[in-house]
């Protein structure tokens, strides 16, 4: 930005001084991230006033509260039109209120719902010195493997924290898909990032694994973070203003009045080249796209399960969310530059997560490889560029969502006595010891795969519908490969847990509480739901696929 | 009228349920069941029959639509009837030897404990055979062609705890599947070609189609009617299909279903006028087959597979008619009527004789029969002369005209296949001159019973109801059994002349089927006279052979062309080293295309994307700079790749 524009964009502010308006905020219409976000503040004092016996109880109890009345928000405004004939942009044109963000919101909500009750679950690790403990380090602070620690355990403390910064993390998830101009974006961004780099660093055990995770993920976030906000500053650059709208109107030519100060840089290409590569690239970083990937595997196996469903469902959620509105909002007008781009991404995206799950031994790791492939699949139903792509997308984010924390909370039962059993070797035989937790994980695990009668396939059947509709046949036969590719590893997982003969030492399947059950049984009866009688979510994602602009 | 033919199908149909259905408490009267229905069939075939008598020629065709079964979209599939002359004829044949026979069965099954459930198949086979002939489209009629062979498997393999019954059910089934296969190509090629199936629009719009394709469904057809006529190349089942019970080869693999092929032919007449390279492909089918199954007639020596060579040699007598065209189709059906009466009776008399032998089928250990069994040797001997055309018998009236239609083929082409008739009849004399005189005449063999060898494959240790191995009581066979054989002997020797003397039968089909007189290159006498000639040489022959010397109980070995018609002229060795090691072959080359080619392919797939998985999972190397690095250059590549796109 030159001096002259500097000081025009000062003038300018100073010039009507006389009258300035109260910014006018339709708390109505923004309630449920308000009411996400108070609560999370109220976490806050919890942790600083109330006794510490009572923080969980207390935490669990707000959290559960404030997600379900922000989702009775979402629903509300919904039904009262807000996603239709009344949606609109609110917050002095910060926040987008319409179809896609409150579907995308809805679904976020319920993803950190149900990552709640994974979170509380506290009957899975053995009582440790009288105490119920949950997935989570007994005091964060403490340098893993000391005297502080071993006290911290032999207190009793939790780390229940993790609430309030779940609170967070999904308040900036439902600004995110609904932000309407680059800086709030941005915000929402870091709002729902740093909360999720922390709560990556607080496994109970392998805490080294953990931390080690935190640090990549947040290293690697702010590298991401760098390059996005660089993207936005080109942005502004190229059309003067950081509202989506403008941008596109600057993209199309329809510009109604230029400012004189901006006048020598805008409508320069170069710099609305680079600066959506950049833009799009810290996206495709939060949905784990190749090559922006690497963190995934490294991260999702560090993390405490729990943060690890919550993560992958909502994270790609509110980055595809967000992904989805920018191109389609700010930057319909660039499609012919985008697409081949973002072909290429979601080529390598699919075929790269596929194959290297392949040779995977950990199964989160193979989940996290898993993510990858389906986030390629996603880029293929954003890539059609038409309605039916929208709503292709916003269905199959629903459906992976459920089906994603519900294979999470499932790999948090099997343990042995070093925690979680997560290399695949021990799940051999599984389905012979505990076959009720192996059926509901082979119903999560042919959802992945896209077997019809499961969300998975309805999902898939979307996106490749609306990817080959737009034009983007190859798109689809090396989806369709790469799905037969990823089907080689779910099912081998399948057979190992039903067709091998269990392991003397095997793991033990942990009774959970009634929360991660919950969380379970939701996730396979919303995979089976998804799966067998798809066509009225159908109808409301492609009713809720409009934006507004 | 009309409501009445559906209910031809429905009574033995209704027998066939209640009998399979019914369990043993009806297995008192099953038997009694069974027959009352197949007559009541045969009854109201009798009043349709009639009734139609009393119309005009041209008014006798009537239908009845029962229902709609498969309808979708263009595809329209009815449950619907046809009654004309050529049906007619066919229901009389069935219900008339169906009755006889279920008649016969009672005193022949009297002693077989699943006597209910043969009689059920049998009323089976009897709504299926009659579903056929009276459907009035091609889905129909292969529905009921399908039954008829469920029947006909059921009945073969009826003692299935002899393996050889067993084998031989197998047999006939598979044997029969191919040329099922031909029947349903050819009716999904009038689908395609004439959106239809029905015998109105399809044989109605057959000048509508090119040559090319009426020739394939031709061929197609006739495929199926090979497989169920037992005709060259499918011919090889019937002979062990006689290890059903005995009636069952009287009525089903003698006077019915082996027939149905002809039906086929002559009721797709239209297709195959308009296809002469395939109804000379039919003509040669015929004239091969009917000098096959004489050839083996004449080596065997169990009555009922020498009956079977007879009987495969006869209906290629009808295929040949058949193939002639409009010269033809009227004496085919017309000698398939006489051959049903002459070739039942014929085989209820070999019945008869198995029943009062132990159930021996060695035709050399039987010998001097006829003082011990009148009424089988009369009605067998008029059987004998009417098959080999004795002047004056069905046989002589109906095969005659197929040897003259024959001739008069014209060319080369009519001379071969009146020659091949003609040495047809001439063998056919000869075989059946030799079993009359093996069983009837000439020493009493078996009582030499205890001193024969043991080496006879051919021979089963039969013998349900008797002791083994002990030396018969050869005896005339209960009233149920000879009544049928007797009212069958009158067929065979009045049929023909009824049907014959003043053309009355080519009058009665002609509307149907059409009719030309063919013009012979000799007078019709001349014909006559060379078939009576070649009549008696044959059986002169058969005479010097069998008659005037003693037959050994132990059959000699016979020149090479003897043992091979011993062995159905090699057909199961053709077909096991063609057919069998031919299609292992294929399979053993196919799986090994399998193994290398396509598993190396999928193999190969999957272990280079196993491969390519292992190496770039080391690029995931744990160091979050390594990482940065592929981010960073994943932006410059996104960011160089969005410029170029613009520059293009």
């Amino acid at each position: 930005m030159s001096a002259s524009a500097v000081h025009s964009l000062w003038t300018m502010a100073a010039d009507p001084i006389e009258k300035i308006d109260a910014p006018k905020i339709e708390y109505g219409q923004l309630a449920p991230t308000l009411i996400v976000i108070g609560a999370a503040i109220l976490g806050i004092l919890i942790e600083a006033l109330v006794p510490r016996r009572s923080r969980y109880h207390a935490q669990v109890f707000l959290s559960v509260v404030a997600l379900a009345a922000a989702f009775a928000a979402v629903v509300a405004l919904a039904a009262g039109g807000h996603a239709t004939t009344k949606a609109g942009i609110v917050a002095m044109g910060a926040i987008a209120v319409d179809g896609p963000a409150l579907f995308l919101q809805g679904t976020i909500l319920l993803a950190g719902l149900l990552g709640v009750f994974t979170f509380a679950e506290r009957r899975l690790d053995p009582v440790a010195h009288g105490n119920r403990v949950d997935s989570f380090a007994a005091q964060a602070a403490s340098v893993p493997g000391s005297e502080g620690e071993k006290a911290a355990v032999r207190a009793g403390f939790t780390t229940t924290e993790v609430f309030p910064l779940l609170l967070f993390a999904v308040g900036g998830m439902l600004i995110f898909p609904a932000a309407n101009d680059l800086l709030t974006l941005f915000i929402a961004l870091e709002v729902f990032s740093l909360p999720l780099y922390l709560l990556c660093a607080l496994a109970r055990r392998k805490r080294l694994v953990s931390q080690e995770a935190a640090v990549k993920y947040f290293l690697l976030g702010a590298f991401a973070s760098a390059f996005t906000l660089f993207g936005i500053a080109l942005l502004y650059g190229y059309a003067g203003s950081v509202s989506y709208a403008t941008i596109a109107q600057v993209v199309d030519g329809t510009v109604q009045n230029v400012t004189p100060a901006l006048a020598e840089t805008m409508g320069n290409d170069a710099l609305l080249l680079v600066g959506t590569a950049m833009l799009v690239m810290g996206l495709l970083f939060k949905v784990g796209a190749v090559p922006f990937h690497m963190w995934t595997p490294d991260v999702y196996q560090g993390a405490p399960t729990p943060v690890t469903g919550f993560m992958a469902a909502a994270t790609k959620v509110a980055a595809f969310g967000a992904l989805l509105r920018v191109l389609y909002v700010v930057l319909p007008g660039l499609r012919w530059d985008w697409r081949p781009v973002m072909w290429a991404v979601a080529i390598v995206t699919m075929l790269g997560g596929a194959i290297v799950a392949i040779t995977q031994t950990d199964i989160k790791r193979l989940l996290a490889y898993s993510s990858i492939a389906h986030a390629g699949f996603i880029l293929a139903g954003v890539i059609a560029a038409s309605p039916d792509g929208i709503s292709s997308v916003l269905f199959y984010l629903a459906a992976y969502s459920f089906v994603t924390i519900g294979a999470f909370a499932v790999v948090t039962l099997v343990r042995d006595a070093g925690g979680e059993a997560t290399h695949l070797s021990k799940w051999a035989g599984l389905g012979r010891r505990s076959p009720l937790v192996a059926a509901v994980f082979a119903v999560f695990l042919l959802a992945f795969a896209g077997i019809p009668l499961t969300s998975g396939f309805a999902g898939k059947f979307a996106v490749f519908k609306a990817a080959a509709e737009g034009g983007a046949g190859a798109i689809v036969v090396i989806g369709v490969i790469s799905s037969a590719i990823a089907a080689f590893f779910y099912i081998r997982v399948i057979v190992l847990m039903f067709f091998s003969e269990p392991r003397p030492e095997g793991p033990t399947v942990a009774v959970p509480s009634p929360l991660t059950m919950t969380a379970i049984a939701v996730g396979v009866a919303v995979t089976v739901v998804l799966g067998v009688a798809p066509q009225y979510f159908l109808d409301l994602a492609s009713q809720a696929g409009v934006f507004v602009r | 009228m009309e409501n009445l033919i559906a209910l031809l199908v429905a009574a033995p149909l209704l027998g066939a349920a209640v009998l399979l259905c019914g369990g043993r408490r009806l297995d008192a009267v099953g038997h009694w069941i069974g027959t009352v229905l197949a007559a009541a069939s045969f009854v109201i075939g009798a009043l349709l029959f009639a009734d139609m008598l009393g119309k005009d020629a041209e008014a006798r065709e009537i239908g009845q639509h029962l229902f709609s079964w498969i309808p979708v979209g263009d595809f329209q599939a009815d449950i619907a009837f046809q009654l004309d002359q050529l049906s007619m004829t066919f229901v009389l044949l069935i219900t008339g030897v169906g009755t006889l026979i279920h008649v016969y069965s009672i005193g022949y099954m009297e002693h077989d404990e699943r006597r209910r459930r043969f009689f059920g198949y049998l009323n089976l086979f009897l709504a299926a055979m009659l579903l056929l002939v009276l459907a009035d489209n091609y889905l129909l009629l292969y529905v009921g062609w399908e039954g008829v062979g469920l029947a006909s498997y059921l009945l073969i393999g009826f003692w299935q705890h002899k393996p050889s019954a067993a084998t031989a059910a197998k047999k006939a089934f598979l044997v029969n599947r191919v040329g099922d296969m031909g029947l349903s190509i050819a009716i999904m090629l009038m689908f395609t070609t004439f959106g239809t199936f029905a015998f109105g629009p399809v044989l109605g719009r057959v000048g509508e189609t090119g040559e090319g394709t009426l020739t394939a469904i031709a061929l197609m057809l006739l495929l199926a009617a090979c497989g169920k006529s037992a005709q060259v190349p499918l011919q090889s089942w019937l002979g062990d299909a006689m290890e059903g019970p005995t009636p069952v080869s009287a009525l089903i693999h003698a006077a019915t279903m082996v027939t149905a092929g002809v039906y086929l032919i002559v009721r797709s007449a239209d297709i195959f006028n308009a296809a002469p390279n395939a109804q000379l492909v039919v003509t040669v089918v015929g004239a091969v087959t009917l000098l096959f199954g004489a050839i083996v007639g004449c080596a065997k020596d169990d009555i009922k597979k020498a009956l079977a060579g007879s009987t495969m040699s006869q209906i290629g007598y009808m295929v040949l008619a058949a193939g002639l065209g409009p010269i033809g189709y009227v004496f085919a059906i017309m000698h398939l009527v006489t051959h049903g009466f002459f070739k039942a009776g014929l085989f209820l008399g070999a019945g008869s004789v198995m029943h009062g032998m132990n159930d021996e089928v060695d035709m050399r250990k039987y010998g001097g029969l006829r003082k011990y069994m009148p009424v089988t040797f009369v009605t067998f001997g008029l059987g004998y002369l009417a098959i080999i055309g004795f002047p004056g018998l069905s046989g002589f009236f109906s095969k005659d005209k197929i040897i003259e239609a024959a001739f008069a083929k014209g060319g080369a082409e009519g001379w071969i296949v009146g020659g091949a008739a003609l040495l047809g009849a001439a063998l056919t004399a000869y075989y059946m001159t030799r079993v009359m005189l093996m069983t009837f005449f000439g020493e009493e063999r078996w009582r030499h019973r205890a001193t024969a060898s043991p080496d006879q494959p051919d021979v089963e240790p039969a013998a349900e109801h008797q002791g083994a191995h002990a030396e018969p009581h050869p005896h005339e066979s209960p009233k149920s059994m000879t009544i049928p054989m007797i009212v069958l002997a009158f067929g065979s020797v009045f049929a023909g002349a009824f049907f014959g003397i003043g053309d009355r039968f080519v009058h009665w089909l002609e509307p149907v089927t059409g009719h030309e007189h063919g013009h012979p290159p000799v007078s019709a006498l001349t014909v006559t006279l060379s078939t009576v000639v070649v009549l008696l040489l044959g059986a002169g022959l058969a005479y010097l052979h069998y008659g005037r010397r003693p037959v050994p109980v132990v059959a000699p070995r016979g020149s090479l062309l003897t043992r091979a018609a011993r062995r159905d002229l090699l057909q199961d060795d053709f077909n096991h080293v063609v057919l069998v090691r031919g299609g292992e072959h294929l399979t053993r080359s196919l799986v090994y295309v399998d193994h290398t080619l396509v598993d190396g392919v999928v193999n190969g797939t999957a272990a280079s994307v196993g491969g390519l998985s292992g190496r770039l999972r080391r690029l995931q190397n744990g160091y979050a700079r390594s990482y940065a690095v592929s981010m960073f250059g994943g932006a410059a590549v996104l960011i160089a790749a969005t410029l170029l796109m613009r520059a293009v």
